[in-house]
């Protein structure tokens, strides 16, 4: 355990006991259009469960990523266990003792929870696997997991989410790993699994492993860290920070202290004009409760929350693509059929969903057909498409919003994120949408490309149309949008004008429990 | 022969600076990203864009058709290069050549129908019973017709919204197709006694059989429905990402169940042919036929997961196996050999695809 010393000033480093189990130097991963990691550093020692700090997009998943195998750095030096190494493949960091917990639980559904926990490292002999030995050794990972009730044999795919983390954990275990990775491990479990959880940890450390361990949740970090690593915008910008001294506004400076500067055009235009959507009670059981919301014509409304917060399922939800349990969608005062989004397109809302390329695009087809993908009827005569007609008014649009390069009849996988963004709103832009949902506008969109995306969402506003920005960057949102709610665990638990918000506020208001 | 929608000539690619320069100044890497985009896409060289047509992407088959015309030549000379027995390979084609054109649009559209033969099968014998001949040649039809459509129907209902996975949906109704033709057949082969019926298999318009008229009219009107219609490019856009065709406000839905049903429609218009061709109504026609007609889409360029392909490539696939059966026939070769002929050319075709594909940017 590294020593917590009451009276370690913020800023200042923990002391050191011996050497760290793991040391990464100046790790830089790049990605088409991103430099999703610029020269992170951090050091692990045994025996201590290591906090990683930093907003969504800072860089934390690509380095445990690096950390375990899954990306090769571009630069920059990995030492774990007085080695220096490289890990070719999650195999080879895993063969030296590296175990790592996704967010994205890496397990097969249909085999039973025994065979999970064993794969790729099943008893065998002359090549017949030991079922029963399996079985005992993960009953055994389970009772000391205190899950005694997960019968070995069961098929994964019945467990429930908090289950199958048991099962990620187990599977941790047996590998005997030194140094255990978990990102956001509490995320789906309940108060008496996370204290479960600790004690599991704590169990651990004691045995000499180290913990890496990522949330968004404060007061976990205080509970179970020693040390903290801030991450920003790619880079290591505090390290060894005492997880218990460390006040909470010092950390939150740190994790939103501004390296980038976003431009973000000025508020121009008058008042917004009458209410066009109008959200009441919405809900869906599991993902959100009681929303209720209205945007004016010209308004940009935020909404502000973490990934699983539930601020994605309201978008989708008022588009359509979900169906709505409770609540009703109204567009310009006409209520929506709920679950139908071609309804809610002929209503005039138009969605520029999160995952970009498997949501929105047609990758293999020119940008053309992709732009008129919606209005296609508009171009046809009894059925007949003219394609003349659809790629004047493609090039129409996309000349408008600057897509590069100009050609439309090149595919639209050729082209860089922020313009097939741009092609996304251009789509919209044609179908002539009178509500624009906006779900991570600028996510893999690189920061040149990004004023140019703020701009252009702020001149559709000014244009008349109603925009709805969801994003887990809070800059983002209190920089676009004219009205902000911030939505935690599937409520709106807060909603202000932007400009009587700030960043930290905010923060604090997404990550629950948090006292500023 | 151009299975794709034509382009107008490629813009030259420094036709990009001009324009940048006007629009502002953009960051040094927006500049270099553009090019190296534009590099990337290489569409813009004339062979990119001739591998990117139809005609490109199938010059392949074509190369096969060819390289079996050669071999026909050498092996069985005046035999197989005469008319007459060009015409009887186009008339083998015909039947299956039709089904491939619905199992086209299905495979294309994401989607598979195993079910095409014996529904062809049943559509054949509902349309050939003592019953229904009484009413003559008209109602013959429109009942093979309306059996191949509503099969389809049910089909599409049941993977669309019934959202079950449409190789378990069309292998069971494969299955029931089958059971129901034997039942109202009785396993008996029915005989067409209808005059009209019969005789559009040996009708010949300009020395050719009426059947081949009938598959170019269906290869004909598919392809402009796949090419020119907002019908065909949504079936592209399902194919390719039906996800973000449903949030672009296409019913996805809607469609899919119609892409069924146009398979269907193939299978009635199959079953008068076949009905024709060999004087009956039976359950045991069809069978394997979609293996076949899979078979043929498959090495017609189209892609198994959907979104993309073309029709000429897929009647080109038909014609290679029917123009393979023709040359074992002719040389009086074992139909056991021609199978695993079949089969290599298959995983050849393949092959060679999954290589275009991977050089693809």
């Amino acid at each position: 355990m590294a020593p917590t010393d009451p009276h370690t000033r913020p800023h200042t480093e923990v002391d050191m006991p011996d050497t760290p189990l793991l040391s990464m130097r100046g790790i830089v991963k790049e990605f088409p259009g991103v430099r999703a990691l610029d020269g992170v550093d951090l050091d692990v020692v045994e025996g201590e469960v290591h906090c990683l700090l930093g907003q969504n997009g800072a860089g934390k998943s690509t380095l445990i990523k690096v950390l375990a195998g899954a990306h090769r750095p571009d630069a920059g030096e990995v030492t774990f266990a007085g080695e220096v190494v490289s890990f070719a493949s999650p195999q080879a960091a895993d063969a030296a003792g590296i175990a790592t917990i996704h967010q994205e639980l890496d397990l097969v559904p249909g085999i039973s929870v025994a065979d999970n926990v064993m794969l790729g490292h099943e008893p065998a002999r002359f090549g017949f696997t030991r079922d029963r030995a399996a079985e005992e050794t993960t009953a055994a990972l389970l009772r000391r997991l205190g899950h005694p009730e997960i019968r070995p044999r069961r098929e994964l795919g019945r467990l429930s989410a908090a289950g199958q983390q048991v099962v990620s954990m187990a599977r941790a275990l047996a590998r005997d790993a030194r140094l255990i990775v978990m990102d956001e491990p509490s995320a789906v479990l309940d108060p008496e699994e996370v204290r479960n959880l600790f004690r599991v940890i704590r169990e651990l450390t004691a045995d000499g492993v180290a913990v890496v361990y990522i949330s968004h949740r404060l007061e976990e970090i205080r509970e179970i860290g020693d040390r903290v690593t801030v991450l920003k915008d790619g880079r290591t910008v505090a390290r060894n920070l005492s997880a218990r001294d460390t006040p909470t506004a010092e950390v939150i400076t740190l994790m939103t202290g501004r390296s980038i500067e976003y431009v973000f055009p000025e508020r121009t235009g008058g008042p917004p004009g009458d209410v066009v959507l109008d959200v009441e009670g919405l809900g869906r059981p599991g993902e959100f409760t009681d929303v209720s919301f209205s945007v004016r014509e010209g308004e940009i409304v935020g909404l502000a929350g973490l990934v699983g917060s539930g601020r994605s399922e309201i978008l989708e939800t008022v588009y359509g693509a979900r169906k709505a349990a409770a609540g009703t969608v109204r567009v310009e005062g006409k209520a929506l059929r709920p679950g139908s989004v071609p309804a809610a397109v002929r209503a005039g809302l138009g969605l520029a969903p999160e995952e970009r390329k498997s949501q929105a695009l047609l990758l293999g087809e020119p940008v053309y057909r992709n732009v008129t993908l919606s209005a296609m009827s508009r171009f046809a005569r009894s059925g007949f498409v003219r394609e003349d007609a659809e790629r004047d008014a493609a090039r129409t649009e996309t000349a408008r919003l600057d897509v590069r390069p100009a050609d439309v009849r090149r595919p639209a996988r050729t082209l860089s994120g922020g313009n097939q963004q741009k092609v996304v709103l251009a789509r919209w832009l044609l179908q002539g949408c009178k509500v624009l949902l906006l779900d991570e506008p600028t996510r893999g969109v690189d920061v040149g490309a990004r004023s140019e995306i703020y701009a252009l969402i702020r001149e559709l506003a000014a244009s008349g149309v109603a925009v709805v920005v969801v994003s887990s960057e809070v800059p983002e949102v209190l920089g676009l949008a004219d009205r902000v709610l911030v939505v935690r665990e599937g409520r709106v638990v807060h909603s202000a004008p932007a400009d009587e918000l700030d960043e930290g506020r905010v923060l604090d208001l997404v990550m629950e429990g948090a006292h500023v | 022969m151009s299975d794709r929608t034509p382009v107008s000539p490629p813009t030259p690619t420094g036709a990009h600076g001009p324009e940048l320069s006007k629009t502002g100044a953009p960051a040094a890497d927006e500049h270099q990203r553009v090019e190296r985009a534009a590099r990337e896409a290489g569409g813009d060289s004339a062979a990119g864009r001739l591998l990117d047509s139809g005609a490109g992407r199938n010059l392949g088959l074509v190369a096969v058709m060819v390289l079996l015309g050669v071999v026909g030549a050498v092996t069985a000379g005046e035999r197989f290069l005469s008319v007459p027995n060009l015409l009887t390979v186009l008339t083998q084609a015909s039947i299956i050549g039709v089904i491939t054109v619905g199992v086209t649009f299905v495979i294309i559209g994401g989607g598979i129908d195993l079910s095409v033969g014996k529904v062809m099968a049943l559509s054949s014998v509902w349309a050939t019973t003592v019953a229904t001949q009484a009413y003559g040649p008209l109602v013959m039809v429109l009942c093979a017709l309306l059996v191949g459509a509503g099969a389809g129907l049910v089909n599409g209902l049941l993977i669309a919204y019934g959202r079950i996975v449409p190789f378990i949906v069309t292998l069971a109704m494969l299955i029931s197709a089958q059971g129901l033709a034997e039942q109202i057949s009785g396993r008996r082969s029915q005989i067409v006694t209808d005059p009209t019926i019969a005789g559009i298999a040996t009708t010949r318009l300009l020395g050719i059989p009426l059947l081949i008229y009938i598959f170019a009219v269906v290869v004909a009107l598919g392809w402009v429905l796949l090419n020119r219609t907002t019908f065909g490019r949504r079936t592209f856009a399902i194919g390719g990402n039906s996800e973000a065709a449903r949030l672009a406000g296409l019913n996805v839905r809607r469609h899919t169940a119609a892409l069924y049903v146009l398979s269907g429609l193939c299978c009635g218009i199959a079953a008068i042919m076949i009905a024709s061709l060999t004087t009956t109504g039976s359950s045991t026609h069809g069978t394997l036929y979609e293996l076949d007609a899979i078979a043929a889409v498959i090495i017609g360029g189209t892609l198994l997961t959907g979104g993309r392909g073309t029709l000429i490539g897929s009647i080109l696939g038909v014609l290679v196996f029917t123009t393979i059966t023709n040359l074992f026939v002719l040389n009086n070769l074992a139909t056991e050999v021609q199978n695993i002929a079949k089969g290599a050319i298959i995983v050849v075709a393949v092959l060679i695809q999954a290589r275009a594909r991977r050089a693809d940017p």
